[in-house]
């Protein structure tokens, strides 16, 4: 089986440096994208395994490259899990009612990404 | 710190608590008991032993006992235990408890509450299989501190991320500020008080489910011992005791033994060997 692949979406540079530090720990294939709209490109030339996604970014925001991602041939599968400093119980809502599968208010660390993929079944328990 | 200073203060917290502090954890002792030493306006280490040697102060004994233990936990903590808590445990306490209609679960050191209210979310979940049930959930703790943390159920964003799915974060818990409160129907379920295991435990059960998770490993065997004996004591034939990852009752007791092919899961030996069989494998 291939290596599990990843789609950073994130408009910081150094917060995409970190999020793909912390996978590439999970043995992740990581690809960036800073933007919703690059992200969608990167998602047509391949569907990423999970998707780590932040909300407000120039161009296209996270919000609409999920609505854009679910509608694409092969858009369900990928596991997004937002990322973003939105933490407003409302923004948490519109964003899982969005489609989004786990949640993640920022600052994260490492523990706090295992145990999202953990509960997504991404990775083994304590691995 | 001087070799008797670090003897007085570990066989203090031993006693009070049952953590053993060998030497090679002299610099723990020294960096957590400093802020205590300055929290009673004591100079010095030196200065925290004298206290202790001779004043016998009860609040100052307290404080150096809750600052040599540790309070980690978080929701829904290595996730398998509570898994099998839910798919295993549950369904055969819905059924062999049908017409008492009553379940009784123990958190045994709670700490913050994380694992007591993980449980009652459970219960919560299925609620609709419950009905008409009277479902305790007592969470104790050594500490008073720890233990009103619980009570009032306000965790901050780091906790309530660690372990703790956003659906059930979404269904559970109330915004307030940087905080996140657990809700009143959540908390109405736990009843928390602060008990140490070392010491008279006041009538406490019969328990049909104990969790008793990373305390143990605190303890001395003999300590160990003492402690699944007397948990054992609280339970019927079909009770069941989780340990944490890194904690068995191998050696130090014939009161349990595993359930078969659940680790974790630990049944009182006089229970059948095929009572939980059925049920594992549905
Ligand atoms: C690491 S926490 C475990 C919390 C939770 N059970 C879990 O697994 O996440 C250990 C807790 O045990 C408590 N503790 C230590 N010694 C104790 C004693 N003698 N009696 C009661 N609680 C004790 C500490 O105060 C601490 O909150």
């Amino acid at each position: 089986m291939a290596g599990k692949s990843c789609l950073i979406v994130e408009d910081s540079r150094v917060v995409r440096k970190v999020a793909r530090t912390i996978m590439t720990g999970f043995q992740y294939e990581c690809r960036e994208a800073e933007n919703g709209q690059l992200a969608v490109e990167e998602c047509e030339k391949a569907m990423p395994d999970v998707v780590l996604l932040d909300w407000n970014m120039p161009v296209m925001n996270g919000l609409d490259f999920l609505h854009k991602l679910r509608s694409m041939p092969g858009g369900d599968a990928p596991k997004v899990i937002f990322c973003t400093t939105e933490n407003e119980m409302s923004r948490i809502q519109e964003g899982m009612g969005a489609g989004a599968d786990e949640y993640i208010m920022k600052p994260f660390d490492g523990d706090i990404i295992r145990s999202k993929l953990e509960m997504l079944g991404l990775i083994e328990e304590g691995g | 710190m001087k070799e008797e200073d670090f003897d007085l203060l570990a066989h203090l917290v031993k006693q009070r608590s049952g953590l053993v502090l060998t030497r090679d954890k002299a610099y723990l002792l020294e960096s957590r008991l400093i802020p205590v030493a300055r929290k009673f306006d004591l100079k010095d280490l030196d200065d925290l032993a004298r206290a202790v040697r001779d004043k016998r102060d009860e609040k100052l004994a307290t404080a150096i006992t809750e600052a040599m233990t540790t309070n980690e936990t978080f929701f829904f903590r290595d996730q398998k235990p509570f898994d099998q808590f839910r798919k295993i445990i549950l369904p055969h306490m819905l059924k062999a408890r049908a017409a008492r209609k009553s379940l009784r679960v123990w958190s045994a050191a709670a700490s913050t509450g994380q694992e007591a209210y993980s449980l009652a979310m459970i219960l919560a979940e299925e609620a609709a299989k419950l009905q008409g049930w009277k479902v305790d959930i007592i969470g104790t703790d050594l500490s008073a501190e720890v233990i009103e943390k619980a009570k009032e159920g306000f965790y901050n964003q780091f906790e309530v991320q660690r372990g703790l799915p956003v659906t059930m974060l979404m269904k559970y818990f109330r915004q307030e500020g940087e905080k996140w409160q657990i809700s009143e129907k959540i908390r109405s379920m736990v009843q928390y008080r602060a008990m140490n295991l070392l010491a008279d435990w006041g009538g406490i059960g019969p328990f049909d489910v104990v969790f008793c998770r990373n305390v143990l490993i605190y303890f001395d065997p003999p300590t160990k011992s003492r402690m699944l004996e007397r948990i054992a004591g609280l339970m019927p034939p079909d009770g069941v005791l989780f340990l944490g990852g890194a904690e068995a009752v191998l050696g130090l007791t014939s009161r349990f033994k595993n359930m078969e092919g659940e680790k974790g899961i630990y049944i009182p030996a006089s229970c059948p060997a095929d009572a939980w069989k059925a049920t594992a494998a549905a």
